[in-house]
Parts: structure tokens; C-alpha cells; sequence
């Protein structure tokens, strides 16, 4: 009964959501639209970005467009998504979520990487840099071929092992204590940001597996649950894999969803010491 | 027997991907493989001519994406390879 109740609710509150959200999108276009008409001036600013078209046999170049800031959202993102609107359809980069939860638009923005959807745009300077994430192959303006960063992460095996069969439920239990330990790992999304800024990685990137790659191995090193533990261990002490970490700490700086992958990297050095 | 020209790393690469392909296109049917043969050497073929030779980013661009396009074509799961031409205006 109560099952069936929860069910019509769902379906009488589902209609509504998308009305709501439009007529408050629709309050916050008049608001900005009556903003920018009355009070507040235009504020002007240049966005350089980096493009490059496969099709089209030139250098790669930065092009600048020029944005008002009264009439577009805060992020980085969503400057990138008014050009690509309103200026320039051709303009190239990959988005989904805009709440910094897939880690599809991470890019290099005045210099420092991160996902554009978490970057506000910075409104004291007159103009900021938008280039695809360094030392990457660039398949088409601001997007990069994540190929070799994907299979690195195959890698370490990101799954559950077990070496014993599960006993009674379907599911392996465990404590809350052996929980905690995950918080500030499973929460990486996967998005480059820390392996692409550190120098390491962009001196051997076939070789070092780089913090993001190294983070979830340790997110299965330390899991109560997985049996694997001493061969995941063994698999990554190598010189390259592992020891081309020298905690630069670039990781740490530039993740956008302020994790600490050097630091995960440290424990896995001290349990390669004292296993 | 006049000696060949000695080839630059570079060229060496592109000829190594042609090779991949003919071997991949091997593996599969025989009407296939053809299929696949006269598409894979009229692309290399094409691009030899349009693209200048001092373009090494535009040739290394292609390199990656050519590697990337032979291991799916090596999978076994894959059967065929089709193009298709659009008229550009």
C-alpha cells in the first residue's frame, strides 16, 4: 500500500519539477535581463581560447571573444557555453553535469587546471585563458585524448577481489571504522586535473601511473573488503609506477574536489616499507 | 638496383600503421578484408597527397587516431570496417 502511494506521489510531483524549474529560470532571465537593462552596466571581458581543428591543417592558435559578464552565468563554463551559443558554434570542449560531479570539463584555465563548472570567472582581470589540459594530445580544441589515462586506471584493477566466497548475504559487510578509511578517495571523480599538472607524469606518462591512477589503487589497498591487498601492492612497486611520485604536491593543488592524492601516495610508499 | 631512399622515423611510423591494417584486415572474411584494403589505402593514399609533409602535428594527429581506429579493428568483436563521404558546401 504504502509502496503504491509512494509511487503516485512520485508521479503527481514529477510534472511539477520541470514547471518549477522553468518559471525560476524564467525569474532569473528577467532578473538579470532587467539588470542588465537598468542598473547594472556591462562588464566586458576577453576570454583567449585555445583552438585547433583537425580538419583544418594550421597551428593551434588562442582567439578571443569578448563576453558580457552582467549577462552570463558565474562559471567558467558557462562563459564557454554562451560562446558556444551565441559567438562561435565550432568551439570544442566536453560538459555534462555542470555541478562538478562527472569530471568531463576539466581544463587548464589561466593556468591552473580545473573543471571550468567549479571555476568562477574571475571579474577583476580583463582577460582569462582557456587552453585544454597540458601535456595531453588535443583531438579538437579544449578536448583531449584521455586514452593512455583511462587504461592506467584499468590497470590497478578497480574492482573488488576476493579470495574467499561471501558467507551468508549477498553482500560483504563492513564497519564503520574500515569505512571511513575510503573518505578522501572515493570521492576522485576521475577528471586529470592532478595528473596533468604534475611534471612527473608530463616527463613519463607511459610509465608513471600518476596520482589519480595511484589514488584508487590505494582506494583498494585500504578497503576492508577487498583480499587482494599484498598483490595490488606488489603490482604497482615498481620504480616507474609508483616511485616517479617525489611529492611535488601539484595534485593536491590543482583537485577540484579537494582531495590529497600525494598524500594517498605517501601511505602507499609506507605500507610498501612495512608490509 | 637502385638503393631506397632512407625513410624518416616519422614515415616509418605511417608505413608500420598501414602494415597494422592490411594484418588486422587479414583476420577477417574475405570480401571484408577487401573492403577494408581499397578503404585503408585510399585513405593513406588521400591524405599522402592533401597533407604537406613538413605538417607534423596534422600527421601525428592522424598517427594517433589511425593507432586508435587499428585496435578496434583488431578486436575480434569488430567484422567490418564502412565509410561514408559527405559533400562539403
Amino acid at each position: 500500500m504504502a509502496r503504491v502511494l509512494l509511487r503516485r506521489a512520485a508521479a503527481a510531483a514529477h510534472p511539477q519539477t520541470p514547471s518549477l524549474l522553468h518559471l525560476l529560470r524564467q525569474l532569473s532571465t528577467a532578473a538579470s535581463a532587467s539588470a542588465s537593462a537598468s542598473a547594472a552596466p556591462s562588464k566586458p571581458k576577453t576570454f583567449s581560447i585555445y583552438r585547433w581543428d583537425p580538419n583544418n591543417p594550421s597551428q593551434p592558435t588562442l582567439k578571443d571573444y569578448q563576453i558580457d559578464l552582467s549577462d552570463c552565468g558565474p562559471m567558467v563554463l558557462d562563459a564557454l557555453i554562451k560562446i558556444k551559443n551565441e559567438v562561435d558554434p565550432t568551439l570544442t570542449f566536453r560538459r555534462s553535469c555542470r555541478e562538478g560531479i562527472c569530471g568531463s570539463c576539466a581544463m587548464n584555465i589561466d593556468g591552473a587546471n580545473g573543471l571550468a563548472c567549479l571555476t568562477k570567472i574571475q571579474s577583476g582581470s580583463s582577460n582569462t585563458t582557456v587552453s585544454p589540459l597540458p601535456h595531453m594530445y588535443v583531438i579538437k580544441d579544449l578536448v583531449v585524448d584521455m586514452t593512455n589515462f583511462y587504461n592506467q586506471y584499468k590497470s590497478i584493477e578497480p574492482w573488488l577481489k576476493r579470495k574467499s566466497k561471501i558467507e551468508g548475504g549477498k553482500e560483504v559487510l563492513q564497519s564503520k571504522k574500515d569505512r571511513l578509511k575510503l573518505d578522501g578517495m572515493y570521492e576522485c571523480i576521475l577528471c586529470a586535473c592532478c595528473s596533468t599538472s604534475c611534471p612527473s607524469y608530463w616527463w613519463n606518462p607511459e610509465s608513471y601511473l600518476g596520482p589519480a591512477a595511484l589514488l584508487h589503487a590505494h582506494r583498494w589497498i585500504a578497503d576492508s573488503r577487498d583480499e587482494y591487498t599484498k598483490e595490488r601492492l606488489e603490482a604497482i612497486n615498481d620504480e616507474f609506477k609508483l616511485y616517479r611520485c617525489h611529492t611535488i604536491l601539484n595534485c593536491a593543488r590543482a583537485c577540484p574536489k579537494g582531495l590529497n592524492p600525494g598524500q594517498q601516495i605517501q601511505k602507499i610508499k609506507t605500507l610498501q616499507i612495512t608490509k | 638496383m637502385a638503393s631506397r631512399p632512407k625513410l624518416s622515423g616519422l614515415q616509418k611510423q605511417v608505413l608500420s600503421l598501414y602494415r597494422g591494417f592490411l594484418r588486422a584486415a587479414r583476420s577477417k572474411g574475405p570480401e571484408e578484408r577487401q573492403r577494408i584494403e581499397s578503404i585503408v589505402s585510399a585513405e593513406f593514399h588521400q591524405n599522402s597527397k592533401n597533407i604537406d609533409r613538413k605538417n607534423f602535428l596534422q600527421i601525428e594527429y592522424l598517427l594517433r587516431r589511425g593507432k586508435k581506429q587499428l585496435d578496434q579493428l583488431k578486436s575480434p568483436d569488430t567484422v567490418g570496417l564502412s565509410s561514408f563521404r559527405f559533400s562539403q558546401q
